[in-house]
């Protein structure tokens, strides 16, 4: 924002209020960073600790990747509710590999496979959406609707609704593993997002994502495979959920398909609305996502470590949902 | 003079950029007023300042005797300002009664919206214009021009002391401007003021009072209409002097002798299910071929059906000599055929995308190497049609919706010529242009199929037509009835073929 200095004459240049809605939106999620962080310092015990910092990358890994999932297909104008059950369908099906008989008789196969084949099931599940939600017209929010049910099912059948235990060093780094003395599924993320990060700025991809959620009407005109575009982006996003079910098997070191993932829709949409993408489509911001993802922790962190249920955890972050899209719809000169 | 709008000393200026600087604009009671200035000259901001939808950075607005401090447009209309926006703000998916009536249905027992009064009225309105449609379908199903006279209905029917029209005619043909004529005079006896802006000079001396002339955000001249000439605007608007317009000479579309190639595409007898029934058309190398008629002949379908929009329900068509099954725009852009469609808002820009993403949208495929896109080749494109078309952005990463309604329209015909089509289709490539860039516009279609590439030109200006194609297709209901050959078309002769009913005849 500028003031009118330029122009010759009285230039009664009004000067933006120090919290103008643009400051809000532009920076909004730095700004509340700063404040939760603030607060926890001084009022949450043990906040400014090693031990607090690792619990809540971890935590937050699984979120960010998440996110950046969603934000890709938010970006389309679209919206994924089947993220948790994937997660759990992935999670779920990654002990089942490597304990079978073929699991067991070849480890290196079976952790291989163990990584593999869940996540291609995810992407099958993305796949679904995606055809549902661009062959067959379904609105993205019921399309998804049915694996957010179904696939959580699936996932508790394949399990025969048990707490699925084990121990397996290899397949464990993923959750409990260091680089650099740091969570290993922090880098994981960190690289995602980079990864995904390039795609969208740099890939033809990226371009026709953005396109077709500013304007799909134009973009296919210009010849854009909208289609495509679309089941991509619910396959990545399924893709990334899948990873994010896995890190949470690994670090619990048992899969527990009722649990796995569960509620995560709503974490990954808060993150990724208070990362700035529009729900209208035509955004994706990568590394938003990852900041909506921490601030979506830091909330859930703070809440539960002064003692606040898990309910009014809800609706705080409810609110914040609310909020964040508040302060984007109010677009305006 | 006792004045119902002054606007005086305006400044404005985008992230430290000026659009304007101590502009000026008065209105009178009942007068038609023309704005006029080259494209992002700073019309559409100083309208958009005034109904709120823009915060002044300085200066005053007095409105009917009061300071006016009008800071949305909700608050305009209430004042009595009534817009219609350049790019028409209208929800298509909602119904004609819907669109006109939003924000003022009648209602019954104070909360139920009362739809059959509703429609009534609509359909009261919309016969001021002579439109008779169904004011139940949606919008979205009417062509540019119908909605453009929905919009412009639904301001009049406000009961506004002054009514803004932001380029209305610019997607109309001429008897649907002669309607709109009407209306506007209705409006000035009936003690109305209209301000009026518009890139076709012709139209200001039929309807207007006075003009007021901008350039670079400034308001450089304020004059009568009655005193004034065509050459003398030009030359306000341009910032020279009338001799050295007048020796400058006035080019167009029609070039010199014309080379016609092989026959590059043939469409006989298709139809889609979209209102074109049988339709017959050729284009040769080196050929602009004009498709004229009027309003719903199925010009802009015939457009959507050669690029493969719509799927042919019957006729085929041939692309240099083989049969050509059209798959949908993508399959149309690799086989080098461009459409450059008629709604910019709608159909051409991705509003919060840069100029540059907006121009190479169609030329991706070709700029990336392993679904990777080359930035520099991209860059290096986007600043040679930047400058080739003259277009005004204050860099190529601007967004688009930050231009002004022209320079989009620049960037979307760079958009087509990036990719160089072997066929083009255009249609109204140059809606919303200046004078002077239009010009250029028709000149740089004409250099265009001298490269042996073949255009097909859609326009609802008699005299683009007329002067830019080599050979028109009259179309009616959906069927092509006439061809005229150029030379020799005129204006006169094509509103004859125009109007003329042949029945089912083919020439
Ligand atoms: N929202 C915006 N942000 C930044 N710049 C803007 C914005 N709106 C307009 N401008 C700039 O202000 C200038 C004036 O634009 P404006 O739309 O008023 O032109 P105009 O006279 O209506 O032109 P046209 O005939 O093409 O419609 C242009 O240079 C344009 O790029
Ligand atoms: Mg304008």
């Amino acid at each position: 924002m500028s003031d009118g200095s330029l122009s010759n004459g009285k230039a009664v240049s009004r000067a933006p209020a120090p919290l103008s809605l643009g400051t809000l939106r532009n920076h909004g999620g730095l700004i509340a960073l700063v404040l939760i962080l603030a607060f926890n310092a001084l009022f949450t015990p043990n906040f400014l600790q090693v031990q607090t910092l690792f619990v809540n990358i971890s935590q937050v890994a699984t979120i960010a990747i998440v996110a950046i999932g969603m934000t890709l297909v938010i970006a389309t104008a679209g919206i994924d509710l089947s993220v948790g059950a994937v997660m759990a369908l992935a999670g779920a099906l990654a002990p089942l590999i490597f304990l079978s008989d073929f699991g067991q008789a070849y480890p290196a196969l079976g952790i291989a496979a163990a990584f593999v084949l869940p996540l291609l099931a995810a992407s099958l599940c993305g796949l679904f959406n995606g055809i549902m939600i661009s062959y067959l017209n379904v609105q993205p929010i019921i399309a998804t609707l049915i694996l957010f049910i179904s696939g959580r099912g699936i996932a508790q059948v394949l399990t025969n609704g048990n707490l699925q235990t084990f121990s397996n060093p290899y397949f464990s780094y993923l959750g409990t593993g260091k680089i650099l003395g740091l969570p290993f599924q922090g880098w994981l993320a960190l690289v995602l997002a980079l990864a995904v990060y390039w795609l969208v700025s740099r890939t033809i991809f990226g371009r026709y994502l953005l396109a077709v959620g500013g304007n799909e009407r134009a973009a296919r005109l210009a010849g854009a495979p909208v289609r495509m575009v679309k089941i991509g982006a619910y396959v990545l996003c399924a893709f990334l959920s899948g990873i994010a079910g896995l890190i949470v098997v690994a670090i619990n070191s048992a899969s527990d398909a009722a649990r796995n993932g569960n509620l995560m829709e709503l974490d990954a949409i808060a993150a990724a609305v208070v990362g700035g993408a529009l729900l209208q489509g035509g955004r994706a911001p990568i590394f938003g996502a990852i900041l909506g993802a921490v601030i979506i922790q830091l909330v859930k962190y703070t809440l539960l470590a002064n003692g606040v249920e898990d309910e009014v955890a809800l609706i705080a972050k409810a609110a914040i949902i609310v909020l964040a899209v508040y302060i984007q719809q109010a677009r305006k000169e | 003079m006792h004045s119902l709008l002054s606007m005086k000393g305006i400044d404005k200026a985008f992230s430290s950029v000026p659009a304007l600087r101590q502009a000026h604009l008065e209105v009178a009671p009942g007068e038609v007023h023309a704005l006029i200035g080259q494209n992002g000259a700073g019309k559409s901001t100083m309208i958009k300042i005034l109904t709120g939808v823009y915060r002044r950075d300085g200066g005053d607005v007095r409105f009917d005797d009061k300071p006016a401090d009008i800071s949305n447009p909700g608050q305009a209309q209430k004042s009595g300002i009534a817009t219609i926006y350049q790019e028409l703000n209208l929800v298509p998916l909602r119904s004609v009664t819907e669109n006109v009536v939003m924000g003022y249905e009648p209602r019954r027992l104070g909360m139920l919206i009362d739809w059959r009064t509703a429609h009534r009225r609509t359909r009261e309105i919309l016969a001021r214009f002579g439109i008779d449609i169904d004011v139940r379908a949606p919008l979205g199903s009417y062509s540019t021009a119908i909605r453009q006279l929905v919009a412009i209905a639904r301001a009049v029917s406000l009961d506004a002391k002054l009514v803004i029209m932001d380029e209305p005619t610019s997607s109309l043909d001429d008897r649907e401007v002669e309607v709109l004529f009407g209306v506007v005079r209705e409006l000035k006896n009936s003690g109305v003021s209209v301000l009026y802006v518009s890139h076709f000079l012709d139209e200001l001396f039929q309807i207007c009072d006075r003009v007021t002339t901008m350039r670079d955000g400034q308001t450089v001249a304020v004059r009568s209409i009655a005193e004034t000439s065509k050459l003398e605007l030009i030359a306000d608007m341009l910032g020279r002097n009338v001799e050295d317009i007048e020796a400058a000479g006035m080019t167009d579309l029609g070039g010199g002798e014309k080379q016609l190639g092989d026959v590059l595409l043939e469409a006989d007898g298709i139809a889609t299910g979209r209102r074109l029934f049988e339709f017959d058309l050729s284009v040769r190398r080196g050929e602009i071929v004009g498709l004229g008629g009027l309003l719903g002949s199925g010009r802009t379908e015939a457009g959507r059906a050669l690029f493969g929009v719509d799927a042919l329900t019957a006729g085929e068509i041939r692309l240099k000599g083989k049969r050509w099954a059209p798959t949908g725009p993508a399959g149309a852009i690799g086989d080098r055929i461009g459409m450059l469609t008629e709604d910019r808002k709608a159909e051409g820009i991705v509003p919060d995308m840069s100029v540059r993403e907006n121009m190479t949208l169609a030329l991706l495929p070709r700029l990336s190497r392993n679904g990777q896109i080359q930035t520099g080749r991209e860059r290096q494109i986007v600043e040679e049609y930047i400058k080739a078309l003259g277009i005004k952005t204050s860099n190529m990463d601007q967004p688009i919706r930050e231009l002004s309604g022209g320079n989009q329209q620049k960037v979307l015909l760079a958009r087509w010529l990036a990719t160089e089509p072997e066929l083009l289709i255009l249609d109204e490539p140059t809606r919303g242009v200046d004078v002077g860039a239009k010009l250029e516009i028709q000149a740089i279609i004409r250099q265009y199929v001298d490269r042996g590439f073949g255009v097909v030109l859609i326009s609802s200006e008699f005299e683009e037509l007329v002067e830019g194609a080599d050979r028109i297709v009259v179309l009616q209901d959906g069927h092509s009835v006439a061809t005229l050959e150029n030379p020799g078309i005129t204006e006169d002769a094509l509103v004859k073929a125009i109007a003329h009913h042949h029945t089912g005849e083919h020439a």
